[in-house]
């Protein structure tokens, strides 16, 4: 039997071109992380000094800084997350401890993964319907809480999963040993899952700590400072988006090194969260 | 004498007192599962709560412009008169071209993961790409106004318009002045932005891939393209058109990074270099100073079908990746 040398080359060339069309693919994707980051970094430091930390966010034309936006920003993801992580780790409990196998459980878990990539300007709006309209007035609550809509369904995710990497040895040996279901749940299930668990709920503030869209119609934005959590509050997206398209030049310079500040936190924090969910994640 | 009570051994309680310990800890344990619960619950009043709220602000437009809210282009808040097409034409094609884009790209770097990459490279890369997807959508809304759309403008319209300048049909699709802005620059950003979604998934049904078939294809002397397609693709289709849809649903809803770059113009033009608008970006861009309430209201008649459109895509991604996971774990 012959050997079609002739075919034999076509495949091979042609799965050279595959496989070369694979590392371009994945090139231009560490090229696109890179020049992104470049250009953030690029215009972004320039605008760095101490005022950026220090003073309020400036009228068109004269200095200051992003503090109010900065301030208001971890205000409101603040709130955000501590009215939203104690709901979802609950509510991922239950998934995971009480109804796993139940079908109302499935059907939470299937929602719920909606609501994880459904998209957050219509939390806005819901949030818009539900607070500021009853209240009439745009709000940091508002604001705060529309990002607590967002923390749910992240932690719900990340709390079932790593409740469900926990043996069940674990929790028959404690209940054997007479121990309540829920102190079963709380004093063992808990810490064996705690890294993961801290590991979603830094996720939740990575994402959250970048959104514009669901504060843009309840916090508002605010020039001044403002620690009142009932009147409108500015945050670190929303005045990047006001000065960015703005036609002042040093608004622009601000918005990038907003940019730049949100950007090096978001990423921070999403590392130190793949840091220890590696580490010390229940095996 | 109170301080050695807990130190001393104890007579064991009388049979009372421990009756009320065991009664505390049942009401306890009743109450925490009864909280696990409602959270749970909370999850189904939430999406039943947005639904109902944004039909309740949304009826008043749909009430006055009936069906015709879905096809009529006109969006003049003069005039007091608005129609969705031009949004929901914007937001449907962005996300069509963005996937167009990115599928191919996602695929690729996912089969360069899981088949090419040497083993020490594997995790960096992944974890690059991931970070592309925690990058916050805002700073592809800054960088895609002042980088991207300058670039797109100086070098890739300007090639396309005078590539397909005298191919029928093509020369209306790539149409008009280079402004930078437009649907395909927003398309761009948007495919930049799912790749990371869809190459993750695409990765991870990859390595649902038993390894016995695909040593069993290269034992026959198959080469890593033939595998690749006729192992790897065919095994994890449902997973990968799960992804793709997850990726979709992303794109769909995406606000800032759109808003930045669409030019927000109210009209549907052949060109895919022209501006236009998408349903995220006409509320981002008119909902705080949208005055009146038919106004108001019809904006949140545009996020509701935003939310209708983007649920059933979610919910078909999600019904195919139930079904992959099946397959992976039987």
């Amino acid at each position: 039997m012959a050997l079609d040398i002739a075919r034999y080359k076509r495949r091979r060339l042609r799965s050279s071109i595959t496989i070369g069309l694979c590392w371009a693919a994945s090139g231009l994707g560490l090229t696109i992380l890179g020049v992104i980051l470049a250009t953030l970094l690029y215009k972004g430091v320039a605008g760095l000094n101490p005022k950026v930390f220090l003073e309020m966010t400036p009228p068109p034309g004269s200095d200051g800084g992003l503090l109010n936006a900065i301030a208001g920003s971890l205000v409101m993801t603040i709130i955000g997350v501590f009215v939203g992580t104690p709901i979802g780790i609950l509510a991922g409990t239950y998934l995971a401890e009480y109804g796993r196998y139940s079908k109302v459980s499935s059907v939470i878990r299937f929602i719920n993964d909606i609501l994880l990539s459904a998209p957050s300007i219509v939390t806005g709006l819901f949030i818009y319907e539900l607070l500021v309209r009853p209240m009439g007035h745009f709000s940091a609550i508002a604001g705060a809480a529309a990002l607590a809509v967002l923390v749910i369904p992240t932690v719900v995710r990340t709390t079932e999963n790593m409740l469900l990497l926990v043996p069940n040895t674990l929790r028959e040996a404690s209940s054997a040993l007479g121990l309540p279901q829920s102190l079963v749940i709380r004093h063992v299930a808990y810490k064996a899952a705690r890294a993961g668990m801290i590991t979603g709920v830094l996720l939740a503030i990575a994402r959250v700590s970048g959104e514009t869209a669901p504060l843009l119609f309840t916090a508002l934005n605010n020039q001044f400072w403002s620690s009142d959590l009932n009147a409108p509050m500015a945050s670190l997206p929303v005045v990047i988006f006001q000065y960015a398209l703005s036609p002042y030049e040093d608004w622009q310079r601000l918005a990038w090194t907003g940019a730049l500040l949100i950007t090096a936190a978001v990423l921070t924090l999403s590392i130190a969260a793949r840091w220890l969910g590696s580490s010390r994640s229940p095996q | 004498m109170n301080v050695l009570a807990g130190v001393l051994p104890q007579p064991s309680p009388p049979a009372a007192a421990r009756r009320s310990v065991l009664e505390g800890l049942r009401k306890t344990d009743i109450l925490f599962r009864q909280l696990t619960l409602s959270s749970a619950y909370l999850v189904l009043i939430i999406l039943g709560a947005i639904f109902v709220s944004l039909f309740l602000g949304g009826f008043d437009a749909f009430k006055t412009f009936g069906f015709g809210f879905l096809t009529t282009e006109v969006w003049n808040p003069v005039t007091n008169q608005y129609g969705a097409l031009a949004p929901i034409y914007g937001t449907v094609v962005t996300s069509a071209i963005a996937m167009l884009v990115a599928v191919p790209i996602s695929i690729g770097i996912a089969v360069f993961l899981t088949e090419l990459c040497p083993m020490a490279l594997r995790r960096p890369i992944g974890i690059a790409i991931e970070l592309l997807a925690g990058v916050p959508s805002i700073i592809y809304g800054i960088w895609g106004l002042f980088f991207f759309a300058p670039f797109v403008q100086q070098y890739v319209q300007p090639g396309l318009i005078s590539a397909f300048k005298y191919v029928p049909i093509l020369n209306q699709v790539f149409a008009g002045p280079p402004y930078g802005i437009g649907i395909l620059t927003s398309a761009l950003i948007l495919a930049m932005m799912v790749l990371p979604f869809v190459t993750a998934v695409c990765r991870d049904v990859f390595d649902t891939v038993p390894p016995v078939l695909k040593e069993a294809a290269y034992g026959l002397g198959w080469t890593t393209r033939e595998v690749v397609r006729n192992v790897v693709i065919p095994y994890t289709r449902v997973g990968i058109i799960g992804g793709v849809m997850l990726g979709l649903g992303r794109a769909l809803g995406e606000t800032m990074a759109v808003t930045f770059v669409i030019g927000n113009a109210h009209r549907i033009s052949a060109s895919i270099l022209a501006p236009g608008t998408t349903i995220s970006a006409t509320i981002a861009n008119e909902f705080t100073e949208a005055v009146g309430d038919l106004y108001t209201s019809s904006l949140i008649a545009l996020g509701l079908i935003l939310f209708f459109i983007t649920f059933v895509v979610l919910a078909l991604a999600r019904l195919m990746l139930m079904r992959i996971d099946k397959k992976a774990g039987a």
